[in-house]
């Protein structure tokens, strides 16, 4: 990471996960997600389908399973919360480990967990999978506005640029002997964000100058994206249309 | 505050998506004004700039630091409807890349972090700078003010829709209390950094900022005959402001009712309307004498739900510094050097 033509967070591997058109994947990720999060969360077993659903797509599409736990510390503080749920959450309580516990609280802390948890698995899988140049070309097929498109792929170019910018202002304070983290040192920190703002908005300027310069007429060519063919979403289609599936019958069940 | 999957039921995850949608359309129209003369690279760079920032750990106090969220930074900056779009595009970065943020709760996300920081933050800078005097030295504590707002604003619509669309039926006030309290915290953080950046981005390119654009001292142009005419910065620029009035005016009261509406539901007449409007009725209407927080701990003072929803706000708050304080030595014990890139 850090280069401007990075790859983002692609685990580089050939499976038939990362051979699938980026806007299959998003579709199939929002579906499958939609299933998790509308299933009743005391329908325990179809979690544990949801669980091994997604286990599956993470070994087929070799990712390493220690990558996958430390991007999901993003996590975190919504792991704190539901943990704190069962402790202010009202209702009946019971007893558990000589702690009172709200039922409802805790049937919240375990719905939230599976269903965060599930997501953010396979958001990963996503990002594993795709590079960030395919996921702007889905993104484009999927009708995302052009505009929206353009912001997002100037956004992923210049991102490395902009922290590389911030790295170097970093080195130039520390190697004049700056030490920060303290409180009074917040005006000089502050001060490396204002000229950083700057720098990005002149060099915001200056790259739409070079493109005027080379014919740019104010609309953004399209992104030269394959789209799927019928084969590839069927097989994008297969584990949302369990994950609806198993929604829908937990539904019928409770 | 990145809501992730599952803590909104699908209905307010879509109701907010079509909010978000909605929002972001309207900013796609608006936001061609604001940066007419450099645009998708412009804003495209400012998304990357709010990328950038978010990953800045700033000291807020001895062994304490935050980051910024830079909605009301964005919206004092680059214009509001810019600042929309730069928010929008940073947190499907996020939630597309960095699985931070749930992919159904992308409109939640938006809407909270991405439309309500933005305007509240913009309406109110923009209203205080209205008020206080015409120079560039009024710009930094309208900034200040209206990022201190922009968060809690964000948190109270966040209850707002956990009441809608929450799963757990906490009671209102603790609930109220811990968000309301701890972003407010948040918010002071949010503040000082945003007024120390826009103090140093006023202080080297006060024409850069998009608030202060009327501050900018007016044209004089001298005709070869000697003769002087003086033209306002702002009349070179096509202004519309037909519907803006109306807009700010409803963005106003509804994050007015809310607020109201949050406070006037922290007794228990409220809990129990909102019990019955989630269809619970018979144990929220149970527990909202019997159950709250603290109940079976047998303090004394526990049947006030105001206050034990105060207590709950304030365990909360300091269970969320103790671990911010444990997660920053970790943090720094481990990578003591470099933490800037993570793109």
């Amino acid at each position: 990471m850090g280069g401007a033509h990075g790859d983002g967070l692609l685990v580089a591997a050939d499976s038939p996960v990362h051979s699938l058109p980026a806007q299959c994947k998003v579709v199939a990720l929002l579906v499958g997600v939609a299933g998790v999060v509308a299933t009743p969360p005391r329908q325990w077993w179809a979690f544990v389908v949801y669980a091994v659903l997604v286990g599956a797509v993470v070994a087929v599409a070799r990712v390493p399973v220690p990558t996958v736990v430390r991007r999901s510390v993003v996590e975190a503080p919504f792991v704190v919360f539901a943990l704190l749920l069962p402790f202010i959450a009202t209702g009946p309580r019971t007893e558990v480990l000589g702690l009172s516990l709200s039922e409802s609280g805790l049937l919240g802390a375990w719905n939230l967990l599976a269903k965060a948890t599930l997501g953010v698995v396979a958001a990963i899988v996503l990002a594993a999978t795709t590079t960030p140049r395919d996921l702007l070309g889905g993104l484009d097929r999927l009708r995302m506005p052009r505009l929206l498109v353009a912001i997002l792929g100037f956004m992923i170019r210049y991102a490395g640029v902009v922290a590389g910018d911030l790295q170097r202002m970093r080195v130039a304070r520390e190697s004049r002997a700056f030490r920060g983290g303290h409180l009074r040192h917040l005006r000089v920190e502050a001060a490396g964000v204002g000229s950083l703002f700057v720098r990005s908005y002149e060099r915001g300027e200056r790259v739409h100058q070079a493109m005027v310069a080379r014919g740019f007429t104010g609309r953004m060519p399209a992104l030269a994206t394959a789209g799927a063919s019928g084969r590839q979403w069927l097989v994008a289609g297969a584990l949302p249309a369990v994950a609806v599936a198993v929604a829908l019958s937990a539904w019928v069940v409770a | 505050m990145h809501v992730p999957d599952g803590f909104l039921d699908l209905p307010t995850s879509i109701a907010t998506g079509a909010v978000a949608a909605g929002a972001v359309g309207m900013a796609l129209q608006r936001a061609e004004r604001e940066v007419k003369e450099a645009g998708a690279p412009l804003a495209g760079l400012t998304a990357a700039f709010v990328f950038a920032v978010q990953m800045v750990n700033f000291p807020v106090g001895p062994g304490t630091s935050g980051h910024l969220m830079g909605g009301a930074l964005a919206a004092v900056l680059v214009g509001p409807w810019t600042a929309v779009l730069c928010l929008t595009v940073v947190l499907v970065v996020q939630g597309l890349l960095f699985a931070d943020g749930g992919l159904t709760a992308l409109g939640t996300n938006v809407t909270l972090i991405g439309v309500v920081t933005v305007v509240v933050g913009y309406l109110v800078a923009k209203a205080l700078l209205g008020v206080l005097p015409r120079r560039s030295g009024s710009v930094v504590p309208a900034a200040v003010v209206g990022a201190f707002v922009s968060v809690p604003a964000a948190a109270a619509v966040f209850v707002g829709l956990y009441l809608v669309g929450g799963s757990v039926d906490i009671p209102v006030g603790s609930l109220a209390a811990a968000m309301l309290g701890w972003h407010s915290l948040i918010g002071i953080g949010e503040a000082v950094i945003t007024g120390a950046v826009v103090g140093a981005v006023v202080a080297t390119r006060p024409d850069l900022v998009y608030v202060a654009r009327h501050l900018r001292p007016d044209l004089v142009l001298t005709g070869p005959d000697g003769e002087t005419s003086v033209v306002r910065p702002d009349a070179l620029r096509v202004e519309r402001t037909t519907s803006r009035p109306l807009a700010v005016g409803l963005a106003v009261s509804l994050m007015v009712a809310g607020a109201v509406s949050l406070f006037a539901s922290a007794d228990p007449d409220g809990l129990e309307f909102v019990g019955e409007r989630l269809g619970f009725g018979a144990s929220a209407a149970d527990s909202a004498v019997a159950g709250s927080p603290l109940a079976d701990y047998g303090v004394v003072f526990v049947d006030n739900p105001l206050l034990s929803g105060a207590l709950a706000g304030v365990a909360g708050v300091l269970v969320t510094v103790a671990l911010g304080f444990v997660l920053t030595r970790l943090a720094r014990g481990r990578d003591e050097p470099a933490d800037a890139t993570r793109v």
